[in-house]
């Protein structure tokens, strides 16, 4: 039996199969404007890549802010409970997660059982989440991809002291007028953002290990800002951007 | 069928409050023909002397809850921003300030006042608010100040809270140029008492699974214990209501379809999005059986002696819910989560209203470490809805009770 699941976030769309209790593919997409389309393009993509027929999937789930536009899917649930059992199945000694995405950032505490036991997200503003990364690489005219190396190579990081997106970002433009080195500023950012997310952590005290998920896992600059305010490793896997389509599609297999 | 089903969930009384709440306002319109003078009052300031002088209260916050609901805060809101006030103050002092100016609002705006009544038991804002007001009208201002009881209600509070019960009833003679009238107002104390006893036991009534009512109509039916504290009315009116639930529980009639999941709701309600909270909690089965907001408004009834309710007010009106040490605040929520047999705990992190929501965080760590049930906190504002985020909440409530139905089912 295959199990899909779909995760429609705010920047990209990804989408997972299961197989047994083993993991077939993954795919990831822009989610563009459209969260209707993405859904549909991203699970055809993957089902081409893994040369599986529709018919073949026996229960989908969709998760992520767009989970209510994927209309094929069996259920829709949120990202806490997916990230939740995608580390859990990814790695079974994961108690913590952090997931930073697009427009919401959140903590999660998870019992032995893998089982969801309490969570914190960003409030309403865009700060410590991968929007404001994504606004603060624009006005730097640095690829979101790149973000991370360049901060690797700061030597001494900007102070950013606004918590507001807007804010920040003309901070960040004032800086560039006084010529700060493109690095440290960057690096700055980082810091910026991983201090809001490690308020989300201490929040409900997560424990060790803690594993990162979401889009901005990838960014090497981030994980390391984050590592040094909560004082620990992150785990930060492969697939950690498709760890909530992962954790849908487990979760599908147990409809 | 499902028409009928729905329509038999119906609670009969509402109409009859919304009567009762209609020829209130008609009359407090209409007091200047009548020559009787109106006071403005805050929620949580001791109304039973005003109603023993035949003045008629009125509350600026209960209106406020109006224009929320009736979806005009925002403009309201922006207006006040407009005249200079921040947009950190609270919604219904925004509200209610600008109303002021622009007659606007639900009803056309309130009566104006012929005297301000302030009690700071419930916040500091309203002390500042009042003095706004009392330039505008040009009226007399009484400020009651209660100071806040940490741990106790220690010797010195009490003597300082009485002399100004005194000098409250000076103040009202002086305005109304009468007598007071201590028989009345031993009448007024007696249906205060009872009307508090009786909304209590109303609320209590949701104790019982599946829940005949449910913490959103707690915040309709609540505007007569509010408004209308001490009168016969309000004593009538709660026992009708109370016989309605009774029926209801014995009829079987739940006021969530299938009730599986019961919640406790912190902090006032989000006005403007009533609707869509109770149905989304709705959709997941679960009910709000209880919060505690609307259960403030009969909380400090064992400090009130019902034979000698003047002498009792100081300390019943100073040892209200929101005028008390966070402990034993997070002591209540306890109570209430142990006798309504809740399952979760959703708090309203309110950006209006700061002392409800500043003390909010110990309370989930204290509820957390002694119950381990899960905790929801949302962010909303109860009249501004540029503070309420629909999606984001919309993903919270969800994955909360997805924690919840995993832990129970
Ligand atoms: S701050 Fe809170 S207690 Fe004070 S008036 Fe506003 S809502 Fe009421």
């Amino acid at each position: 039996m295959i199990y899909a699941g779909i995760d429609i976030g705010s920047i990209t769309a990804k989408a997972a199969l299961i197989k047994n209790n083993r993991l077939l593919g993954t795919h990831v997409i822009m989610t563009g404007y459209d969260p209707i389309n993405a859904g549909i393009k991203v699970f055809d993509a993957l089902l081409k890549q893994s040369r599986i027929s529709k018919t073949q999937i026996s229960a989908i789930i969709s998760t992520g802010y767009g989970r209510a536009s994927v209309s094929f899917a069996d259920k829709a649930l949120t990202e806490i409970i997916c990230h939740g059992t995608g580390a859990h199945f990814m790695n079974p000694e994961i108690r913590g997660i952090i997931d930073v995405g697009g427009q919401d950032s959140k903590a999660i505490f998870l019992d032995q059982n893998g089982q969801v036991e309490n969570f914190a997200m960003n409030d309403k503003c865009a700060a410590g989440t991968g929007r404001f990364l994504e606004v603060m690489a624009k006005a730097l005219e640095v690829d979101l991809e790149l973000l991370g190396d360049f901060s690797l190579a700061a030597d001494k990081p900007s102070k950013i002291s606004s918590i507001c997106t807007v804010f920040a970002e003309s901070e960040v433009i004032s800086m560039i007028a006084k010529q700060e080195r493109r690095e440290n500023i960057i690096a700055g950012i980082h810091e910026s953002a991983a201090a809001r997310v490690a308020i989300l952590a201490n929040k409900i005290k997560i424990k060790k290990p803690v594993m990162m998920t979401g889009g901005v896992a990838k960014n090497k600059g981030m994980v390391n800002s984050l590592e040094n305010r909560l004082g620990f490793k992150l785990i930060v896997g492969d697939l950690a951007q498709e760890n909530g389509a992962i954790g849908a599609a487990v979760l599908a297999s147990k409809l | 069928m499902s028409d009928k089903l729905s329509e038999k969930r119906k609670i009969k009384s509402a109409k009859k409050m919304r009567d009762i709440m209609t020829t209130y306002y008609l009359d407090a319109m209409t007091a200047g023909q009548n020559n009787k003078q109106i006071a403005w009052i805050t929620s949580g300031g001791p109304v039973e002397p005003l109603v023993a002088m035949d003045i008629i209260p009125i509350y600026p916050e209960n209106h406020g809850a109006m224009i929320g609901a009736s979806k005009m805060g925002e403009d309201l809101c922006i207006k006040a921003e407009d005249m200079g006030y921040s947009s950190d103050l609270c919604s219904y002092a925004r509200a209610d300030i600008s109303c002021s100016v622009v007659k606007g609002g639900p009803i056309g705006g309130l009566p104006e006042p012929d005297m301000l009544i302030c009690c700071n038991n419930i916040c500091g804002t309203v002390l500042k608010w009042y003095e706004v007001q009392a330039r505008f009208y040009n009226v007399p201002l009484f400020i009651l100040d209660t100071p806040i009881c940490h741990t106790r209600y220690s010797p010195e509070i009490a003597k300082y809270v009485q002399a100004q019960i005194d000098e409250y009833i000076a103040f009202l003679e002086k305005v109304t140029k009468r007598k007071f009238n201590y028989e009345k107002m031993a009448e007024v104390g007696r249906l205060a008492f009872e009307a508090q006893l009786l909304w209590q036991k109303v609320l209590n009534t949701t104790a019982h699974k599946p829940s005949p009512m449910s913490a959103f109509d707690a915040f309709f039916f609540l505007a007569l214990i509010v408004t209308l504290r001490g009168t016969k009315i309000a004593v009538d009116f709660y026992k009708e209501l109370l016989g309605e639930m009774e029926q209801r529980i014995k009829d079987g009639i739940s006021m969530v379809p299938n009730e599986k999941y019961r919640l406790l709701w912190d902090n006032l309600p989000v006005w403007y999005q009533l609707k869509w909270l109770s149905q989304k909690f709705s959709d997941h089965n679960a009910c709000l059986v209880a919060d505690t907001y609307t259960s403030a408004w009969c909380g400090a009834i064992q400090y009130t002696n019902k034979d000698n309710f003047i002498g009792s007010i100081a300390e019943a009106y100073t040892r209200i819910y929101l005028n008390i040490g966070v402990d034993q605040m997070a002591g209540q929520v306890l109570d209430m989560i142990k006798f309504y047999n809740a399952d979760g705990l959703v708090m309203h992190s309110n950006r209006s209203c700061k002392p409800y929501s500043f003390g909010q965080m110990d309370i989930m760590k204290i509820v957390r470490e002694k119950t381990n049930l899960p905790v929801l906190m949302i962010e909303a504002d109860m009249v501004d809805p540029r503070n309420f985020s629909q999606s984001q909440v919309e993903t919270r409530i969800d994955a909360f009770m997805e924690i919840i139905k995993q832990k129970n089912d």
